[in-house]
């Protein structure tokens, strides 16, 4: 095949297929991680009956929603009770297409694979635009479904969607101040040549986007759309089978998405810590310890859960990989310590920062009651919106002052 | 052609955060509750119509299952009213079993009351922590009677055995390790802000509505109100005690929290004290073998963790009751229910619900 074939045609339609299949494994599997971790902060054992510690349950889960009856309520529209949750998770996957996972592309026989499905020089705005979309799957999901909750529901989260998706905006503007650029890459590009992660002088804007961010995805403590206690399960009440595992697959699409514009605009993206101190250059394989370090811990914390034991064999499975991963830097067996695979070094750290922000939502899960829809409101229009405007300005200011 | 109109919503009797099947008809502006109108019922039994065709010991059981989360304090109250009808002398290490066993029956009740609040605010994990207590307690039931939710746990004159060996120990473990507990639930919710901000000024009754609408427990004395039927007209050996009666300023979901947390450190004071001074002897009274209280007409108090349970019992001689009636603290605290929601959003008659610890089982009877 006509290589030109092969790098236009071939190459982004293999990427988009890996963001679609991937993604919905990759989101069950962190539906299992938030299970499990909820349930160790909630002194209780989480899913393990199906495979090896539950290792199989995020399976089970999609072949129980693919199986189950599509019930369609008899009032409600059906053309729109179906069209809402495609139109809530099709922004939410499209969001995907700028993010980038590593800074380097691969180049194998001449053929570039990039690892972004395309660099847009309008990245942010692209964002900001497509995640505003997703609202109106949730209001026709509310009004289609003909149910008194299901609309209460919609009408909290529209409001609390369009008064978040503001402060969002403003809290981007900073970087995009700071760097002159709305590419995702060329954001990250920046932080590399200056020297240091962008929380640092945009720590305001880092706070505001991420609360807001928190409350644009409807999680805890912003749930108010789906507050189980109160509306049953908002917008989504009347929704099962498959319909509303969309809805689940566009809440933690969101997620990523959200954590990832975290990861870029304010922590360096695929860059190490100190990504231009020369003698922290080994950190670039960081993957080479810390792989075995998480790996070990993750295996730890199985047996602790087995023995009854405080996170004791943990630790130690920690500390144990973390000598092994060492060992091996250091003996250089089979030459992987001086590999320079910017690909996979970039993803390591990504992924690294990507995990802790989707560990906080599931942290602030376990911790937080929810916001009563007043104080929601209150909060983002009275503190986060002028918070951000503050920053705004004062980035500005700084940056023309600075020349 | 454009108008506005009330929204009448119905939460309830299916409805994961009305406690059972209790059913609310909410009026609607907006989020704002206009009205609200509870609608009960739905889990009657008629209790007390059956207990006029069952002998004085069968109905034991039958209290059980009016407050299921307290089911020793009905049976505490029930027995109480029935021996102070006969006349009976209780002895003394049965009175102090007795109050072991309420007092610890008041926390794990409270626990459940904590755990399932909190899940309606939308804090999760409190709800296992206080469960992994109230597991506790209910281990200790189970090795006193053998049943975990509906223990018939006393008998007409005392009890029908003393407690196992070791049993004592195990209570005395169990009140040593439940202050840091509780220190835990607190470090989750009193010092957390949305928390505060979900229930501060939330649902206030003025003490003057409080008394008036016959509000009684520690909804009662959040508002400020110091009644404690417990020190108002000791029984089953109170009076022996030391005990501090906590109460709230301002009436709110707030002060019902406070009050309720306080409430479970006095409970652990009463249980220390009666472990301390726990007398030897019988546990139960001379009692004839078919129970036949003398005609008359008694009524009965106690303190259950939701407020005044009272019995009234009316006898004309022989094996039943002639009349029987509980005076349930939950159906007379739920008529509070639309005094405090007035005017507040849908999220706070959650929360307000869930401040006035509402059994159905109780209120329905």
């Amino acid at each position: 095949m006509d290589p030109r074939i092969i790098q236009q045609i071939v190459v982004p339609l293999f990427q988009v297929l890996l963001v679609i299949v991937a993604l919905p494994l990759a989101i069950a599997y962190l539906q299992l991680v938030e299970r499990k971790v909820l349930g160790f902060m909630q002194v209780r054992l989480a899913p393990r009956r199906v495979g090896w510690h539950g290792l199989l349950q995020p399976i089970a889960d999609a072949v129980k929603l693919l199986i189950k009856e599509d019930v369609v309520p008899e009032k409600s529209d059906r053309f729109l009770f179906t069209l809402a949750p495609i139109v809530t998770v099709v922004p939410a996957l499209v969001a995907l297409a700028v993010i980038p996972l590593a800074g380097a592309p691969l180049t194998i026989r001449g053929i570039t694979i990039t690892p972004w499905i395309t660099d847009l020089n309008v990245a942010l705005l692209y964002l900001l635009a497509i995640s505003s979309l997703g609202i109106y799957g949730i209001i026709l999901a509310g009004w289609a479904s003909n149910s008194k909750y299901s609309l209460l529901g919609a009408l909290r989260s529209s409001a609390q969607m369009i008064s978040y998706e503001v402060p969002l905006g403003f809290a981007v503007i900073g970087v995009m101040i700071l760097t002159g650029s709305a590419s995702m890459v060329e954001i990250v590009n920046r932080q590399k040549a200056a020297g240091l992660w962008y929380f640092l002088p945009q720590i305001l804007g880092f706070f505001c986007y991420f609360i807001s961010a928190v409350a644009e995805t409807n999680r805890v403590p912003f749930d108010l759309p789906e507050a189980e206690a109160e509306l049953v399960a908002g917008f989504h009440t009347e929704y099962s089978g498959m319909k509303f595992a969309f809805f689940f697959l566009a809440e933690y699409t969101n997620m990523i998405v959200v954590s990832s514009i975290v990861t870029i605009l304010f922590f360096g993206g695929w860059l190490r810590p100190f990504p231009n101190v020369a003698a922290l250059g080994w950190l670039e394989n960081g993957w080479l310890f810390l792989g075995p370090l998480v790996l070990g811990a993750f295996l730890g914390w199985l047996f602790d859960q087995r023995a009854g034991k405080d996170l004791r064999f943990m630790f130690a499975g920690g500390l144990l990989g973390a000598a092994a991963g060492f060992g091996f830097a250091w003996t250089d067996a089979g030459g992987l310590a001086t590999l320079d695979v910017p690909v996979l070094s970039g993803a390591f750290w990504f992924g690294l920062k990507l995990s802790f922000f989707l560990f906080m939502y599931i942290w602030f899960r376990g911790t937080y009651p929810r916001y009563r829809y007043d104080q929601l409101m209150r909060l983002g229009w009275k503190w986060l919106i002028p918070l951000s405007i503050v920053n705004v300005v004062g980035t500005a200011l700084v940056v023309t002052l600075r020349g | 052609m454009f108008r506005t109109e009330e929204m009448d919503i119905n939460m309830g009797p299916q409805h994961p955060s009305t406690h059972g099947v209790l059913r609310l008809r909410l009026m609607l502006d907006g989020e704002e509750i206009t009205d609200v109108r509870p609608v009960i019922g739905y889990l009657h039994r008629g209790v007390e119509k059956l207990a006029e065709h069952r002998t004085f010991p069968m109905i034991e059981p039958l209290t059980d299952r009016l407050d299921y989360v307290a089911a020793i304090s009905e049976n505490l109250g029930y027995c109480g009213a029935v021996e102070k009808l006969m006349g009976l002398q209780i002895p003394p290490r049965a009175q102090f079993i007795r109050v072991i066993l309420a007092e610890l029956q008041r926390i794990a009740s409270h626990l459940l009351w904590l755990g399932t609040h909190a899940l309606d605010l939308g804090a999760m994990t409190v709800f296992f922590y206080t469960f992994r207590e109230r597991e506790l307690i209910l281990d200790l039931f189970e090795a006193f009677c053998g049943a975990r939710l509906t223990y018939n746990s006393m008998r007409i004159g005392g009890l029908l055995e003393d407690v196992p060996r070791g049993w004592t120990d195990r209570v005395r473990h169990f009140i040593s390790i439940f202050p840091e507990r509780e220190h835990e639930y607190e470090q989750l919710l009193t010092v957390n802000r949305i928390f505060l901000g979900r229930t501060v000024g939330v649902g206030i009754l003025e003490p003057g509505e409080a008394v008036g609408l016959g509000v009684s427990g520690p909804t009662l004395r959040a508002s400020g109100v110091d009644y404690d039927v417990r020190r108002a007209q000791p029984y089953s050996s109170y009076e022996q005690f030391e005990f501090d009666v906590p109460l709230g300023k301002n009436g709110d979901t707030y002060d019902r929290y406070v009050v309720r947390m306080e409430e479970m450190r006095q409970s652990c004071r009463i249980i220390r004290q009666a472990l301390d001074r726990l007398p030897e002897g019988e546990v139960r009274a001379k009692v004839p073998k078919y129970i036949k209280p003398p005609a008359g007409e008694v009524y009965h108090v106690v303190e259950s963790p939701r407020g005044e349970q009272g019995f009234h019992i009316v006898q004309t001689g022989g094996e039943m009751p002639y009349r029987m009636r509980f005076r349930s603290p939950s159906f007379v605290n739920l008529q509070a229910l639309p005094v405090m929601c007035k005017g507040r959003l849908i999220a706070d008659v959650v929360a307000i619900i869930g401040s006035i610890d509402i059994v159905l089982g109780d209120v329905d009877r």
